[in-house]
């Protein structure tokens, strides 16, 4: 899809791009996986991105992530340029990212994950110091009720928990510390029927919070059902970009 | 209440806490009680820092996800560096100073090697363990050099305290286990180390320096097992080109019998306390009771996979204990 393509989408949403991204690619040395990506993501609304295994869709929000540098291209973020560094630039700007597997350390306490390299601290020399662990206690307690998440105590360990639950705890910590875009990679994956449900309307209570949400999944049926908006990625490039009322899941999958 | 022995089946010192108070109490029996006289605490109490500081590095690193199998070549490395630059005219103080910084540096290179180059650690480190050996042995001129009389033993080996129960070495042993400990769960710096070593992308992508994190970790490793060395040195009054020799595997094999996990992100620095004092009791109480020494290994290579079998199993009994919700 072309960057006036896009635009006009972006003007029908009422436009007020949180992200833009502009003939974005990245090559991965021998390997073209992002060939010119260009994307308006609009301030509180819930995208869906879906495609195929190897279709780029990992590319793209490993860059917005920061993980990854681009090749080439440009990003705007919150209508300035941007240059995304690092994970913790990323957090900076607030964007917040949260992985199939890796969005929680199994072998930490719920309170401990929650403030991963953020912990709140009663004195620090050089950015070194002491956890405040009381204060860490009570803003866990709170940001996990805060996403309806109904936990024993926030001092249990993480691997007791199910796959719905690790992910409602990192919901909750992308939610605590006010992240403007929240981007779940597969979130859905090895998860039951049940707990893929409960991550739905963890994605659908976003909106609510005035957070943008990306959503990435290869499951249609979960992106038609918490998303405003679907984006199909195939061989690196947008191939589809339409509302979730506007088309039928028939429509999309001919895309791919 | 049931949330308590939930967590208390699944506090990963147990098997070796339980396993010491058995131990203790076998050898007190089978010694006629000569195991527990002051005289005999007190020798064990004073071997006890040279293997306890080497063991709480090497747990904090295995918390952070690596191993160093090169402990025991630098604890042999360090104190010599130490004994020829004192033997070519230089004071202690510098000696010491600058012997340390070498341990710092074996430990950079084992992070370099292995964090840049992408090299698993434990094969950095065996490397390592060769290569500083074959220093140690190089630089001793095939002689063990003399320790100078006048060096400050005071600071390191001395008896002190009522009936000079204690070395100073031990106090070591104290301030260096509080301030790790304190570091490893109280500061954010020991969430990184857990972090890193639980779930290393986790921690990468929520902005962990996670490199930087075990580069420490590497560093401080290697100083303490050096500056271990140094104690042991002194005690003994010399340095051998073997000094230090199988050091690695008991302060692995101590952090292991203590609760600290194989793959990082479990483990605390009482485990590697508990897993050295450990060691200490079997050494000393199958002299007491007249056992062949030669069983000692034995002993040690039992301990290790009793005490990972009995955490795996009581993990596994623990998750089963429901808690009300
Ligand atoms: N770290 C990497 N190194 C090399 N190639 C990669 C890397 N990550 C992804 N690729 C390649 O880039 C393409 C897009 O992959 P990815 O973004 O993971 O797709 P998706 O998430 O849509 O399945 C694939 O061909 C994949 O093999
Ligand atoms: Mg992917």
């Amino acid at each position: 899809m072309s960057s006036e393509a896009s635009a006009v989408r972006g003007a029908e949403a009422g436009d007020d791009p949180i992200i833009s991204v502009r003939d974005l690619h990245k090559w991965y040395s021998g390997v073209h996986a992002l060939q010119g990506i260009d994307l308006d993501i609009q301030r509180g609304e819930s995208l869906g991105l879906i495609g195929d295994n190897g279709a780029g869709k990992s590319t793209l929000i490993n860059i917005l992530s920061g993980v990854y540098p681009p090749s080439s291209g440009t990003i705007v973020f919150d209508g300035r340029p941007v240059r995304i560094r690092s994970p913790k630039e990323a957090t900076r700007l607030g964007i917040e990212t949260i992985y199939q597997y890796n969005s929680v350390v199994p072998s930490m306490s719920i309170a401990r994950n929650l403030f991963i390299s953020r912990e709140p601290l009663r004195w620090s020399i050089g950015g070194f110091g002491l956890i405040d662990t009381k204060r860490m206690h009570a803003e866990a307690t709170r940001a996990l009720s805060d996403v309806g998440l109904h936990l024993r105590s926030p001092d249990a360990v993480v691997s007791e928990l199910s796959g719905g639950q690790r992910q409602g705890v990192a919901i909750a910590r992308a939610m605590h510390f006010k992240s403007k875009v929240l981007i779940l990679d597969e979130p859905t994956n090895h998860l039951s029927v049940k707990e893929t449900n409960k991550v739905i309307s963890f994605v659908r209570g976003l909106k609510s919070q005035g957070v943008t949400g990306i959503f990435i999944s290869h499951n249609i049926q979960h992106v038609m059902q918490s998303c405003d908006r679907v984006v199909a990625m195939a061989r690196g490039k947008i191939v589809a970009d339409c509302r979730v009322a506007d088309v039928t899941m028939d429509e999309l999958v001919s895309h791919l | 209440m049931k949330a308590l022995f939930k967590r208390s089946l699944q506090n990963t010192e147990i098997p070796g806490l339980v396993l010491l108070v058995v131990l203790v109490v076998l050898f007190s029996v089978f010694s006629n009680g000569i195991f527990v006289s002051t005289e005999n605490l007190r020798g064990i109490l004073g071997l006890l820092p040279e293997i306890g500081i080497v063991a709480i590095g090497v747990a904090i690193l295995m918390i952070a996800g690596e191993f160093d199998l090169s402990v025991g070549s630098t604890f042999g490395l360090v104190p010599m560096v130490m004994v020829v630059f004192m033997s070519h005219g230089w004071g202690f103080a510098p000696a010491f100073g600058v012997a340390m910084l070498i341990g710092i540096g074996i430990g950079l290179v084992n992070a370099f090697v292995t964090l840049r180059l992408g090299i698993p650690s434990f094969i950095t480190t065996l490397g390592m363990l060769f290569m500083m050996r074959s220093l140690t042995v190089v630089i001793s001129g095939g002689f063990p050099p003399q320790i100078p009389s006048d060096v400050p033993r005071w600071l390191f080996t001395d008896y002190f305290g009522p009936g000079n129960f204690l070395r100073a070495s031990f106090v070591w042993l104290v301030i260096i286990a509080i301030c790790a400990s304190l570091m490893l769960s109280r500061s954010n710096f020991g969430n990184w180390i857990k972090a890193s070593g639980g779930q290393v992308a986790a921690a990468a992508a929520l902005g962990v320096p996670v490199m930087r994190v075990k580069t420490i970790c590497f560093a401080g490793c290697a100083l303490l097992a050096g500056f271990a060395g140094v104690i042991q040195s002194l005690r003994l009054n010399s340095v051998m080109s073997s000094t230090g020799d199988g050091m690695e595997l008991q302060a692995v094999a101590a952090s292991v019998i203590g609760g600290v996990s194989l793959v990082g992100g479990i483990g605390t620095v009482f485990s590697a306390i508990i897993g050295a004092l450990l060691i200490r009791v079997i050494d000393n109480g199958l002299v007491l009771t007249r056992t062949d020494p030669n069983w000692f290994k034995f002993a040690v290579g039992a301990l290790i996979v009793f005490a990972v079998v009995a955490n795996s199993w009581l993990q596994r009994l623990g998750k089963s204990v429901r808690v009300a919700g």
